[in-house]
């Protein structure tokens, strides 16, 4: 029998299928302006005997095709025990949210926190300083791991945090160091969500943003004794929640 | 969907000098939002009419009754907190009136004059005034300011170029000469509005207005109880409106009516009806007041499929959950009976405010409740910084828990919905 999560995120759509407990696809896409459709067409080809959706675009997907739908929160909880049963905290870095998740000895969520309405400390914030510095994606994070001396960034507004990026790079700062400091701000952003959750001897990192090689080292390196792991496709971590949850029903 | 207007007065708005082509935008958005969200639920009681009506009256009908009342000399006062001392008010044949002050529209006119990062809820209360597209405040003969915080003071000084506003000092702490300071401050609040009514308070008018304004809260107290049922005989919105309304209707009618809504769902609940089915999550809401027409997070939690059974809030348990003893007559003690009352409100501006923590877990027992919401404005920084002990409370009691902090711009809507739809899945378990 086969169950899929579909997670209709802010930036991208991401389905995962499990067949007997086993993971045997997952794909990734742009949302593009039409997610739900966007969804349909990755399905196609699918048989499943259920679909959850979680993401921004859940209630959209549940309107349409999806049979139940649940948050991310609750997604990223089922994934992240999927590949890591021992540990109970996870943080998420996505396209438009950031949070950190405390889940109790079952593998409830016990607390979270996400970040508020603005864009600080999640993935479009790394985006948008990425393009200001004139780096991919891809590129942004070993830029920033080649750094001697970073330079601190105090706005954590994505908008202001710009200007200032602007600024320092009419002073003359190497990229790389305004990168770095991107990058520790980001994650002291982070740290404080995880100081207000609390947190155990071992942390699951999911999302696209785990995917960043200077974030997961600059997270290590503050969280002295907790190991921080990183599922080998981050970003399907939700969507794998929701199949999970599809098989449950 | 069904139909709803709020009715339109454009002459009388006209005379009262507000921005009438403006205004009316606003009233056909009131009353679309209102359609969408309250006449969309089902099984409603059925004597919610008569609040339907207050809605539908409330840029009409309500302030054709300020304006008779201020032909007649009484005093008509408009208030924003739940430190005015309504009774003296009342006393002298006057009205108290809740002022508008929960809505993103008339946020740009306050940000013309207003620093941007203050408190909405002050920004919004402003703008009206400045847009002059709030017909309450264009009938009042003063605005009653009070200095519960930092943005209401300092606006007040700005307010009152643009309407009297007369400011009572608030103490911030407990003790005998706190006390002191507001039965002082009462008392000089029962001269101005001897003065602007023209008439003395006599022993009886006071006696008369406590057991009026007692009896509005009472009924409040009813319905509150009521509430704990389960299933919940009346949503959480509906609830919330009457709260928002009890500051602006007539206080001998208001609870008339809603002691006949009261006998409605007391059937209800004998009866095991209730408006939403029995084993849906049960929230209780803590934090700050919600001015009508906030209803953002009633809206999403009730749209999530839970129920929310208690407001504790100025606009909510706060305003009436003490009454004044009616056992005093002269006058001196009804003064000193009121001043107690009023000193026993646990807002956030006082500190400590121990009482405040303990009530709140208090009524979520009675509540019955599965989980507390905190809901706190940007910048409200006294509720903000409480929500800590309020949080702790919770852990220690393992009480299931979600603080919001939100505005009244629709932008979050995205992130909470998520937010909340968890927090329920925490209580679904």
């Amino acid at each position: 029998m086969m169950f899929v999560g579909v997670d209709l995120g802010s930036r991208t759509v991401k389905i995962a299928a499990l067949h007997d407990g086993l993971l045997i696809n997952h794909q990734i896409r742009e949302s593009g302006f039409d997610p739900h459709r966007q969804s349909l067409e990755m399905l196609a080809g699918l048989e499943p005997v259920r679909v959850v959706a979680t993401g921004y675009g859940r209630h959209l997907a549940h309107r349409h095709f999806a049979h139940e739908v649940i948050t991310e929160i609750k997604a990223h909880a089922l994934g992240a025990r999927y590949y890591f049963p021992e540990c109970r905290t996870i943080v998420d870095i996505g396209g438009q949210d950031s949070k950190v998740i405390a889940l109790d000895e079952a593998g409830r969520v016990s607390n979270f926190q996400m970040n508020d309405k603005c864009a600080a400390g999640t993935g479009r914030f790394l985006e948008i300083m990425a393009a200001t510095l004139g780096f991919t994606l891809d590129e942004f994070g070993p830029a920033a791991l080649e750094s001697e001396q970073e330079a601190a960034i105090n706005s954590m507004c994505t908008v202001f945090a710009e200007s200032e990026v602007i600024s320092m790079k009419n002073r003359g700062i190497p990229a790389r160091d305004i990168a770095m400091g991107v990058h520790l701000s980001v994650v002291n952003r982070l740290l404080a969500m995880l100081n207000r959750v609390g947190y155990g001897d071992c942390l699951v990192f999911s999302g696209g943003v785990a995917r960043n090689p200077c974030i997961v080292k600059l997270l290590q390196a503050r969280l002295d004794g907790v190991r921080v792991l990183s599922p080998e496709l981050p970003d399907i971590v939700g969507a794998l929640g929701a199949a999970i949850q599809a098989g449950l029903a | 969907m069904a139909d709803f207007e709020v009715k339109a007065y454009p002459e009388m708005w006209q005379e009262l000098g507000m921005d009438v082509a403006r205004f009316d935008k606003a009233r056909q958005m009131l009353g679309s939002a209102y359609a969408s969200i309250y006449l969309s639920q089902s099984n409603r009681p059925g004597r919610m009419a008569y609040f339907d009506n207050m809605v539908a009256e409330i840029h009409g009908g309500r302030v054709q009754e300020l304006v008779a009342a201020k032909k007649e000399g009484r005093p008509v006062v408009g208030t924003f907190c739940v430190y005015i001392p309504e009774e003296v008010v009342v006393a002298a044949g006057g009205i108290c009136v809740g002022l508008c002050g929960g809505s993103q529209g008339s946020i740009p006119d306050a940000e013309k004059v207003l620093p941007r990062n203050i408190c909405p809820m002050v920004k919004s209360a402003y703008g009206f005034k400045a847009g002059r597209i709030c017909p309450y405040f264009q009938a009042v003969d003063f605005v009653y300011g009070e200095t519960t915080c930092d943005a209401k003071k300092k606006t007040w000084e700005i307010l009152d170029r643009l309407v009297p506003t007369y400011v009572m000092e608030i103490p911030q702490m407990k003790n005998k000469r706190d006390r002191a300071l507001w039965l002082a401050e009462v008392k000089e609040f029962k001269g101005k509005v001897e003065v602007v009514s023209g008439k003395k308070i006599t022993a009886d008018d006071l006696a008369r207005a406590i057991k009026v304004i007692n009896n509005k809260r009472r009924a409040l107290q009813r319905l509150t109880r009521l509430r704990a049922g389960n299933p919940a005989p009346i949503s959480g919105k509906d609830a919330l409106l009457i709260e928002q309304i009890a500051f602006y209707d007539e206080p001998v009618r208001f609870a008339e009516k809603l002691n006949e809504l009261c006998d409605e769902l007391e059937e209800r609940v004998k009866k095991g009806e209730g408006v939403m089915p029995a084993d849906i999550p049960r929230v209780m809401v803590a934090g700050v007041p919600m001015a009508l027409p906030n209803w953002k997070v009633h809206n999403l939690v009730e749209t999530a499929e839970a129920v929310i059974v208690g407001e504790e809030s100025c606009i909510g348990t706060r305003y009436f959950k003490d009454l004044i003893d009616e056992e005093v007559t002269d006058m001196d003690a009804m003064l000193e009976a009121l001043t107690d009352r009023y000193m026993q409100i646990d807002c956030s501006c006082f500190t400590p405010n121990d009482e405040r923590i303990e009530q709140v877990i208090k009524e979520y027992r009675a509540s019955t409740a599965q989980g507390i919401l905190h809901y706190s404005l940007q910048f409200c920084h006294t509720y903000n910084i409480e929500e800590i002990r309020i949080k702790e409370a919770c852990q220690r009691e393992g009480i299931p828990y979600l603080a919001i902090e939100s505005d009244y711009s629709p932008e979050d809507v995205g992130q909470l919905q998520t937010r909340i739809e968890a927090f329920l899945e925490q209580i679904r378990g």
